[in-house]
């Protein structure tokens, strides 16, 4: 990842008491209040609540697309303040591909537009990230042409192709069926095994927060705030049912006051 | 209580049903577009070479043959690729000034929030006036020439362009905007790099449009003025063949203007959207 002067052990992202505000037709919607939180070299950190608790929208903070009305974010020591390509997003929406680029060529146009590599070099990086992702057979396809996990996957093999200092997803999986979903899941951290990147990881399944995180900050609703963080999560497991209850206290933590009815 | 199992199923040998079976010759051929609508316009011809030999009055209604007898004389002696010639050289002048004024207004609209009122404005009082009203006007401000039609043209062609490319891009999705935000692209480079691209199926359609009113308004335009700079365009050709009452020429100056429209329709407009936007998925 990208090298830079920060003391070792400092966090890589720092986000310190962020109140997120936004205005719809009538109303200032105040999504989260007062977060704080750090995320540290190849975490894989997930952020997990229920709908309404300003996870997806403190992930687009986190990608600058909006502003804290508070508090303040810091990726490396310098902060935050517009979407730029050292923090790399993947979005739930199938549609995120560029649809008149091919799929070699959605993952060479940020390497080529943003970051400055000639063509050669550019292709060179996309086919070494999309054979990562096992769709060299698609190469030359356009989007439209491609099933919904495929899109995914080419946007997760564009974002770690560009070497961002930060993975951001957003529900990226959530659109998909239960078994393409469990694949790619798989996929990911084979990838995250392989070069260690850092991601930040927001969903509303408990199941997927374990799967995925190394680190879970929960996180309750209207409007958001930090209820408890869950560490070490890698050491849960699946077979000897550790896992399995693990998910059953998030769950009993996430839903015991409010009595909402769980959708894990 | 038994433990649960899985059983394998034995293949069950050779598939009997047939999964897929090529469609016989005549089929194909009627699976074909073309060949439908060729079918139709030559049961239409003989519609018309029947009616017109029935009423035998070539002063109203001429035969095919005879019109297309008259089409082929006056393009061999030049007199129809010229008019055409001069009809299109002007075409091509006021819209391609029409599609540039049309961009220009467009990324001021999506920039500035007065430029979106304005442009929304200037579209909902001028777009419902026909493009041959103004012609008196602009027959007067521009003289007999050019000029005045270009003029017109460009009031045709500006509105629908602007319109349609100014609706495609507000229309551009929420997510492949922030893609675009999150490679850093911004100003101009966004506008080019994922604001037209993502909206070209509405892009394309303004052309298109644009491109008919511009057409029916310079062969309507040069019926009421024809002669500039000594040489008429294809509506004037049209005009001055009914007073010599030459009728066949007539419709032979009809027949080219729609074949003209067809030809850009079918050749030009149908290649780009090959190309582009069906081969990308964003129309079918």
């Amino acid at each position: 990842m990208a090298g830079t002067a920060v003391a070792a052990g400092a966090p890589l992202l720092d986000v310190n008491g962020v109140t997120l505000r936004y205005k719809t037709p009538g109303a200032l919607v105040t999504a989260t209040e007062r977060v704080s939180f750090t995320v540290n070299r190849s975490d894989r950190f997930v952020l997990l609540g229920p709908s309404g608790c300003g996870k997806s929208t403190l992930l687009k903070a986190v990608g600058g697309y909006l502003a804290p009305s508070e508090g303040a974010i810091t990726i490396n020591g310098r902060r935050v303040s517009e979407p730029g390509p050292d923090r790399m997003m993947v979005f739930q929406e199938f549609d995120q591909l560029l649809p008149w680029k091919t799929v070699l060529e959605n993952v060479t146009f940020p390497l080529i537009d943003a970051r400055g590599f000639s063509r050669k070099e550019a292709e060179e990086k996309a086919r070494h990230y999309i054979e990562k992702v096992n769709l060299t057979r698609v190469l030359d396809a356009l989007p439209h042409t491609l099933s919904g996990g495929m899109k995914q996957r080419v946007a997760i093999a564009r974002g770690m192709a560009m070497e961002p200092d930060i993975l951001l997803m957003d529900e990226p999986f959530a659109a998909l069926d239960a078994l393409t979903r469990r694949t790619c899941q798989d996929e990911l951290l084979q990838l995250w095994e392989e070069t260690r990147f850092t991601v930040m990881f927001v969903t509303h399944s408990i199941a997927e927060a374990i799967r995925i995180g190394n680190r879970i900050l929960l996180l309750s609703p209207h409007p958001g705030r930090v209820k408890a963080e869950v560490v070490d999560v890698d050491t849960a497991s699946a077979t000897d049912g550790s896992a399995g209850r693990l998910e059953k206290d998030i769950h009993d933590l996430l839903f015991a006051q409010t009595g909402e009815e769980a959708h894990g | 209580m038994s433990k649960a199992r899985i059983i394998l199923r034995e293949s069950a040998g050779e598939a009997s049903g047939e999964v897929e079976r090529e469609l016989s010759f005549l089929e194909r051929v009627w699976e074909n577009g073309f060949v439908r609508k060729a079918a139709l316009l030559l049961f239409l011809a003989v519609l018309w070479e029947v009616y017109g030999r029935w009423t035998n009055n070539p002063l109203l209604f001429p035969t095919l043959s005879e019109t297309i007898t008259a089409l082929i004389g006056h393009i061999r002696d030049g007199s129809l690729p010229q008019r055409a010639y001069a009809s299109i050289k002007v075409l091509l002048l006021g819209y391609g000034v029409g599609v540039i004024m049309a961009g220009a207004l467009t990324i001021a609209a999506i920039n500035t929030r007065l430029g979106s009122d304005f442009l929304e404005t200037m579209t909902a009082m001028l777009s419902p006036l026909p493009a041959i009203a103004l012609l008196p006007l602009a027959l007067l401000w521009f003289g007999l020439g050019n000029g005045s039609l270009v003029f017109i043209l460009i009031h045709s062609v500006l509105w629908p362009v602007a319109l349609n490319t100014h609706s495609g891009f507000r229309a551009v999705s929420h997510t492949l905007r922030m893609v675009g935000r999150n490679y850093g692209l911004k100003g101009f480079g966004y506008i080019r790099k994922i604001l037209i691209p993502a909206a070209f199926p509405s892009i394309l359609a303004g052309l298109k449009i644009g491109w008919a009113f511009a057409w029916r308004t310079l062969v309507a335009a040069e019926l009421v003025f024809g002669v500039s700079s000594g040489q008429g365009g294809l509506g004037w050709f049209i005009f001055e063949n009914r007073n010599l009452l030459e009728i066949p020429s007539v419709f032979a100056g009809l027949l080219t203007v729609i074949l003209i429209g067809l030809v850009v329709e079918n050749l030009v407009f149908r290649t780009i959207e090959r190309r582009t936007v069906l081969r990308w998925g964003l129309q079918s």
